[in-house]
Parts: structure tokens; C-alpha cells; sequence
């Protein structure tokens, strides 16, 4: 028997001064393998043709659709109703500029965290159009991928308890491409310059550990495990000058 | 209106915007991005499989060279492309591929000693040599004589973008995401640049530029069954075709891509086959090499897609709530296998079907997914029509894929043409200044306010800008899908025409205030129409079947009449049908008319063929 589902989705258009901020609610019939890229596209197409979401790829690999999915930061396009109880409530994310209704601007903030972190392989190599590449192990290749991973959703940053209580957190996405460049042979940045960088409050002493991130990221990517060693790395970069030699360590990511 | 000014505008920041960008910015030269979604959302991060490039490092790879990959290309195009620009293009992606390497890209790497791959479904050994250690691996796709694809995991494109972003960080180049160009401003000779609405706000802003590239991706959306992304709905070629000028090159040359999965039209990539992995059909057999006992599962796309069709047809599909499909099935590959080298695969299935590949087979049926065609470009990457107008990637028609292109040589196009193309607008830009018209950019404003004016009162109808691309997605499957014959061809002419009446009627049912979606996709349901309409009427009268244009009615490839390239243009925006000329496909023959190797079909020779031209001549 198909359920007829409700939906409360969070409306505000900001450019249009009749708007005031409010929750409207949606009925919709369910269908087979329903995500909510289709239910979002339908309420548009046959209810409501003023509401604002986000689509791009829809298949999960582009990160344009996070909101918050009943409580929870996740993409939209992935997730199946059929997976959700049936009421369901749809807000922007948090921490981001709302643009309207689920619509943010995620652009914006990451632009400015690449600005931060200087997010590229710093060198004083010329590329040289005549030589072969360099080499590099296959296995340092996977492991700089598995952290390249991130899609930039924005769902760790909205799901975190300290970029929610301070606006110049830096978040896992920025902390986890850190990590990406710190694993990066390519990347001629010495460990007192990724201190600079990374050493502080807003940077990777600011995460309370909460973990968050990690559970809702929807690539998987081990969140936990980065922004612990990269705690540890930056703990001993700070101190090990200070260190007697036998106490030194040098973290590995 | 707010007015900005830069040397270079890039329509579109995925991978070609951005390289040409990168390279405007390393000479010197300001660059502003227009991109309708943060850049790293662009469609070209979801290109899986790789990038085509004949660096021969891996053990399956060997004895590779650019001359290889440029006769693959050419016949992977059947003999549609332009041969001057497949030879750049062969020869220029190894140093684009190393150039990837240099800013970053965490390719896959040869891993030296024996190895174990699969083809058709069957393990083999290969040794791969110890000096080659470390050096830019290679996987097999369709319709390659080597194994020549470059890749990082299934995250290709996604890899490539991260990088590329990064690097255009680096040097400065600006993105102004969530805008969207509506039209050209132009005075009929010159381009000055765009009028552009922002999808943050609604507002409405000229962009000024001595040289504008429409990079923008492909006009798959104008299909309700596609692989592409919902941005991928052909808005720089009709801001293209809108100007009257530029004319947009082989419309009816559409790619379907065999393994789009079923439902939601999602690409599992080529790599899936390429790395070992079979189609089967109902009866779980294996099919493809009975039809292609050469190269089966890994003949061309359009081969591959239309075999496929040809099976279902015969009644030996798959039957499903949503249709007819086929298995893939890479159970044999292994979980290791397909959780590094086919993560993303396994993710979308895991997602998206609640199929484990490992231990399931995938549905699949052939599915649009790539426009060959595009804004018709010299060599150069520079439009035809209008000088200070350039176009590189999947938006252009430059053209080294003809009728079909390879899998693994768009994405590695975006790169080595937008390097290319790229220096040729540096080029340009050193050497050429520009007087920007007041009267034209004020004329352009106003025709836009306009627009939107009478979109929001509905001065010119209430058809619902849905029901309007509903009709059309109808339409454009009837004439235009995989197998194309002349009878469903005019009646979706005459449709599109009545839909091109409709779309001329559209009025909101909103308020169009701020980013309204309906407001975006009003304004231009009638140039999507438009390209739908170009598609079938260019198809229509294409009597021959080359590469993906295939006409049930004109079975054999027609080298005596066909080998050209059609350049559509509308005439006049009130036009009702496109005004159509031909320029030959290649001024060049490095390699004349023959057997592609696959697919079968007759050929009707040209009456005086020509004779092949040396290596890299020029016309």
C-alpha cells in the first residue's frame, strides 16, 4: 500500500519582501525507489513552483543537495523515502548563507576556506612539458584520493558543535584537505608552516572531538581518524623542539 | 544594472572553463568564471572512468603512442572529425595528463610484477615492467587498440576538477558561481561579453570582455533520459544559437552511453567493462560477442548501445516496471577490485538500487549521455560567427569526436583542448582590443528585462514551462533516440514546432522573485526547444547512419554525399526551423575513409577519395 507522505519544508525567499520565514507543509503520494530529488522536483513541478533546493548531479557525487533531512545533514538525492518515517522535515543548512527556501551558499564559504589554507601543492618545481612524470608510489596515490574524496557539501561543517558555536572554525572538510596536502609528496609545505596554518582554535584545536562529522559524511571518509593524528602531529609540532630527543615523535597521517 | 569588466569571461567553470582560464591568468590576464554551481559541482567531477592519453606506461599499454590514439579517435568517429584537431588533440594529452600530475592530481600508478586483469569476463596475467614503477597507470576502454585511460580510482573527473579548482585558486581566477549567462552581447561581428542573471539574488548583470569561452557542457537535458547532470541543458548554445550567427555544428551527433542504470539514468562507468566486466541478457548469457566477436563488450559506445537495443528488441531484455533493460555483471572482478578501482560504482548501485555488485548484477539500459555537437569552432577553439568568441569541451564542436566519440576522450578533451585552446585566446588577448558598444549592451539589457517582465505578467500566455518540456521530452525520444528513421523524424519535426509555438507562450505561475527555479527554466524552455528541434530536423535530413546518428531507413554510412558536419543556425529568433549548411568533416585526410574494425554496416564510397595526407598536416 502506498503511503501518502507530509512534508514540512522550511520557506523563506529572502529577495521577496512579502516573505517572512515559515515551515509549509506537503502532501505527496509515494512511488517506487522515491528519493527526495524526485519528491523535491515533483513539489515544484505540481504544487509549488516558487520553492528553491539544489540539484546537480543527483547521483551523489557532486555534494550540490545537502539539507537537513529530518534533523540530520545528508544529500538529498541519495536519500530513498522509503527510508524515512512519514512525516518528514526539510531545512537548510545551518552555518551557510541562505540563498532561499533549501537553497544555500555553500560556494561562497569554501571559495574563502581554498583562500585560508592555500588550498594547492606548493612548489618550486617548473612543470617541464618535455619530461615524464614523476614518479609516486600507487599506494601514497589511493591514500591522497581517499581523503581527495570530500565533495564539499557542507554536511560535516553544519553537523559540527564548534563551527556552529564559532564562525572562523575552519570544519573537517578544511582540516581533512590539509591532511590530503600534508600526505601529498608533491606538496613542499614544511610542518611548522601546516602549524601555522592549522595550530590554533580555529583550526584543529578547536574540534571538541564530537565526531559528528564523521557520522554524517556521506563519502565515508574516516574523519575521525584524520582529525585525530592530525591533533597528535600538530601537538608534537608544537612541543617537540622542546622535547628531549627520546620524546620527539613525528605522526604519521 | 551593475557592469563588470575582465579580459577573459569563461562561460562555465568545470574542467575546460577553468584550464582556459588558468591559462588567461598565467599570462597576465584578468578572468572571471561564470559557473551555475560552486565550480566543483560541475558536471565534468562526475565523469568516472578517465582520460584517454597514449603515455604507454602501463603493460597493456605498451608500444602506445599519439599516432595510435589519433586513429582510434578517427575511427571511433567514424570518420566525422575533424582530422586536424583529433591530431592536436592525440598528440597534446600526454603533456596535459603530466601537467595534471605536476599540479596534483593523485592518478593510479603502475605497480610493477604480475598482474591480474580480466577481459570478456576471463582473468589473465600481465607483467608489468619494474622500470615503469610509479609512472601514470592506464586502464581499457571501448574502441581503443591500446589500453590508454588514465585514472584515479572511478573519481576521475572528480580528481581532476579538485585539482584544476585548486590551481585556479592559486592564480587568482575568479568564480562567480550561481550565475547564469542568458544572452551574448553583440553587435552581429563582435562579442563583448554577457548578460547574466544571478541565482542568488535574480539581479540582472552585463559582464564586459575582450574575449568570451562558452565552456558550459553538453544539451543533454534536453532528453528526459539522461546520464548528465540537470545543469547539462545546452545554456551555451543557445545563447549561441540565440545571436543568429553562430552557427551550432552536427546537433544530431548524440552519444547513448550502453550502462546507464535503470531506474534514475545514473552512469556506472565504461570502466566497468573495461576492466573486465560483461553484459548479459535475460537468460544471464553473454551477448556481445556474438555480435562483435572482435572487440565485444568494448566496441564503441554507439555500437555497444545500439547491439544492445537490437537484443532487447529481439525480446531477450530484461523486463522491469520501468521498462526493458540488461545485466552487468562484475561479480568476477572481486570485492578488492571493485571497492578501490570501482568505488564510486559500487556506491551509486549501493545508493541508488540497494544492489551489491559484488554479488549482484546491475540494470542497465543505453542512455543519452554526451553531445558530440556543440558551437561550431575553428581549430583554434575560436566560434564561428562572431570574432572574440571561443568555446572549448563538451560545448564545442571542435571537432575530434564526428559521430561518436571514445569513452575517455572527452574528459581528457576538456584539458588538452582547454590547454590549446587556452593559449589561443592568450593569443588573442595580447594581440587584439575591443570597443565595447553602449548601444548593444543597453539593447541587450532591455531585451532581457523585457523577457522577464513578460514571463512574470504573462503578457504572452500561461503554458506551464513543465507541460511545455514534458511535450518536448516526448517528442525528441520518438525521433531522436538510439535507431532514427525518417517517418518519426518529420512527425517530431512537426511537433517541435507546435512546442516551439507553446514555449514562445510560457508564463510563470510564481512570483519569479530572487532565484526562482520556474523563472530560470522559463527562460530558456524556447532555446531548448530550439536544439531539440535542431537535433531532429539535422537528423532528419542526414539520409546515411555515421557513428551515433543511425537512420533505420539509410542503413550505410554515405561517404559520398554525408561527409560533412552540419552547421545549424536560426536565422531569425521568430524562425519556426533552423537554416542548415554543410562544411566537409575535414580538410585534412591523414586517414581516409575505411573500416572502422566494428560494428558492421555498409559504406558507399566517396567518387574520388582522397589520398591520405602526411603526419600533422596542416590545411
Amino acid at each position: 500500500m502506498a503511503r501518502m507522505l507530509k512534508f514540512n519544508i522550511f520557506r523563506y525567499n529572502p529577495q521577496d519582501p512579502a516573505s517572512v520565514p515559515h515551515m509549509q507543509s506537503f502532501s505527496i503520494d509515494e512511488t517506487e525507489s522515491m528519493t527526495l530529488f524526485i519528491v523535491l522536483n515533483r513539489l515544484r513541478e505540481e504544487q509549488d513552483p516558487s520553492l528553491q533546493f539544489d540539484f546537480c548531479c543527483r547521483a551523489g557525487i557532486c555534494g550540490a543537495c545537502a539539507m537537513v533531512i529530518n534533523g540530520r545533514p545528508g544529500l538529498a538525492c541519495h536519500t530513498k523515502t522509503k527510508d524515512l518515517p512519514e512525516e518528514i522535515t526539510l531545512m537548510p543548512l545551518p552555518i551557510f548563507k541562505l540563498v532561499g527556501d533549501l537553497s544555500v551558499d555553500t560556494g561562497t564559504w569554501f571559495r574563502a576556506m581554498y583562500k585560508k589554507i592555500e588550498s594547492w601543492c606548493h612548489t618550486k618545481k617548473v612543470f617541464d612539458p618535455n619530461a615524464i612524470e614523476e614518479r609516486m608510489d600507487n599506494d601514497v596515490a589511493e591514500a591522497i584520493y581517499e581523503l581527495d574524496r570530500c565533495v564539499e557539501c557542507g554536511c560535516c561543517v553544519a553537523a559540527c558543535g564548534t563551527a556552529l558555536m564559532r564562525e572562523d572554525f575552519l570544519g573537517a572538510t578544511t582540516l581533512n584537505r590539509v591532511a590530503r596536502f600534508i600526505l601529498d609528496p608533491r606538496d613542499e609545505r614544511t610542518e611548522k608552516e601546516y602549524f601555522d596554518l592549522i595550530g590554533t582554535d580555529e583550526g584543529i584545536f578547536g574540534c571538541m572531538g564530537l565526531l559528528a562529522c564523521q557520522d554524517v559524511c556521506p563519502k565515508y571518509l574516516p574523519l575521525q581518524d584524520v582529525l585525530g593524528k592530525l591533533r597528535k602531529k600538530m601537538a608534537f609540532a608544537a612541543v617537540n623542539n622542546i622535547l628531549p630527543s627520546f620524546l620527539k615523535q613525528d605522526i604519521k597521517l | 544594472m551593475q557592469i563588470i569588466q575582465t579580459d577573459l569571461l569563461c562561460i562555465g567553470a568545470g574542467l575546460a572553463g577553468e584550464r582556459v582560464a588558468i591559462e588567461a591568468a598565467e599570462n597576465g590576464f584578468s578572468v572571471i568564471c561564470l559557473s551555475l554551481v560552486p565550480a566543483r559541482r560541475s558536471h565534468s567531477s562526475a565523469a568516472q572512468g578517465g582520460m584517454q592519453a597514449a603515455l604507454g606506461n602501463s603493460a597493456m599499454g605498451e608500444g602506445d603512442s599519439p599516432d595510435v590514439h589519433f586513429s582510434d579517435t578517427v575511427k571511433g568517429s567514424d570518420w566525422g572529425a575533424d582530422q586536424e584537431c583529433s591530431r592536436i588533440f592525440a598528440d597534446t594529452a600526454p603533456i596535459a595528463m603530466r601537467q595534471m600530475a605536476f599540479w596534483g592530481v593523485p592518478w593510479n600508478r603502475v605497480v610493477p610484477g604480475e598482474a591480474t586483469y580480466y577481459k570478456g569476463g576471463k582473468p589473465f596475467t600481465a607483467f608489468e615492467k619494474p622500470e615503469n614503477e610509479g609512472l601514470i597507470h592506464s586502464r581499457s576502454f571501448g574502441g581503443t587498440a591500446k589500453w590508454r585511460t588514465c585514472y584515479t580510482s572511478d573519481g576521475t573527473g572528480h580528481a581532476v576538477l579538485y585539482t584544476l579548482d585548486n590551481r585556479a585558486a592559486q592564480m587568482g581566477v575568479e568564480v562567480h558561481d550561481k550565475t547564469e549567462a542568458i544572452a551574448l552581447i553583440h553587435d552581429g561581428d563582435t562579442c563583448m561579453g554577457a548578460i547574466v542573471r544571478c541565482l542568488k539574488t535574480g539581479e540582472l548583470r552585463a559582464y564586459l570582455s575582450r574575449a568570451t569561452l562558452i565552456a558550459t557542457g553538453g544539451y543533454g537535458r534536453i532528453y528526459r533520459e539522461s546520464t548528465n547532470a540537470v545543469i547539462c541543458d545546452g545554456g551555451g548554445m543557445i545563447i549561441g544559437l540565440d545571436t543568429g550567427v553562430v552557427p551550432f555544428g552536427n546537433p544530431e551527433a548524440v552519444q547513448f552511453h550502453p550502462t546507464g542504470i535503470v531506474p534514475t539514468d545514473i552512469l556506472v562507468t565504461e570502466g566497468c567493462r573495461g576492466d573486465g566486466g560483461t553484459l548479459l541478457d535475460v537468460n544471464q548469457y553473454r551477448f556481445m560477442p556474438d555480435y562483435e566477436p572482435e572487440k565485444a563488450e568494448l566496441a564503441s559506445r554507439d555500437v555497444v548501445s545500439r547491439r544492445m537495443t537490437e537484443h532487447i528488441r529481439k525480446g531477450l531484455g530484461v523486463k522491469g516496471s520501468y521498462g526493458d533493460h540488461l545485466w552487468l555483471d562484475i561479480r568476477h572482478l572481486g570485492e578488492k577490485h571493485i571497492s578501490t578501482k570501482l568505488r564510486e560504482v559500487q556506491e551509486i548501485c549501493e545508493s541508488f538500487l540497494g544492489v551489491d555488485p559484488v554479488h549482484q548484477l546491475i540494470p542497465v539500459r543505453p542512455t543519452q549521455h554526451y553531445s558530440m555537437g556543440g558551437v561550431r569552432t575553428n581549430k583554434d577553439g575560436a566560434a564561428y560567427g562572431l570574432k572574440g568568441l571561443f568555446s572549448a569541451g563538451e560545448a564545442a564542436c571542435w571537432d575530434m569526436h564526428g559521430f561518436n566519440r571514445l569513452g575517455g576522450n572527452s574528459l581528457a578533451e576538456t584539458i588538452v583542448a582547454g590547454m590549446w585552446v587556452g593559449g589561443k585566446v592568450v593569443e588573442f588577448l595580447a594581440g587584439t582590443d575591443t570597443i565595447f558598444k553602449t548601444e548593444a549592451i543597453r539593447a541587450a539589457q532591455q531585451k532581457q528585462e523585457e523577457r522577464i517582465k513578460a514571463l512574470i505578467s504573462g503578457s504572452n500566455g500561461r503554458e506551464n514551462v513543465y507541460a511545455v518540456r514534458n511535450a518536448m521530452f516526448d517528442t525528441i525520444m520518438k525521433g531522436a533516440g538510439i535507431f532514427r528513421n525518417g517517418t518519426d523524424l518529420a512527425e517530431s519535426v512537426t511537433k517541435l514546432t507546435e512546442i516551439l509555438h507553446r514555449a514562445r507562450k510560457v508564463g510563470l505561475r510564481s512570483n519569479g522573485l530572487g532565484a526562482n527555479g520556474e523563472l530560470s527554466l522559463a527562460l530558456k524552455i524556447e532555446g531548448m526547444v530550439k536544439l531539440a528541434q535542431c537535433v531532429c530536423y539535422g537528423a532528419l535530413q542526414r539520409t546515411e547512419s555515421r557513428g551515433a546518428h543511425t537512420r533505420e531507413d539509410f542503413p550505410e554510412r554515405n561517404d559520398r554525399d554525408w561527409l560533412n558536419r552540419t552547421l545549424a543556425t536560426w536565422a531569425n529568433s521568430t524562425d519556426d526551423l533552423p537554416t542548415l549548411s554543410y562544411e566537409p568533416a575535414t580538410k585534412v585526410f591523414e586517414i581516409p575513409p575505411g573500416e572502422r574494425g566494428y560494428g558492421g554496416g555498409k559504406i558507399i564510397p566517396m567518387d574520388n577519395p582522397p589520398t591520405a595526407t602526411p603526419k600533422g598536416a596542416k590545411a
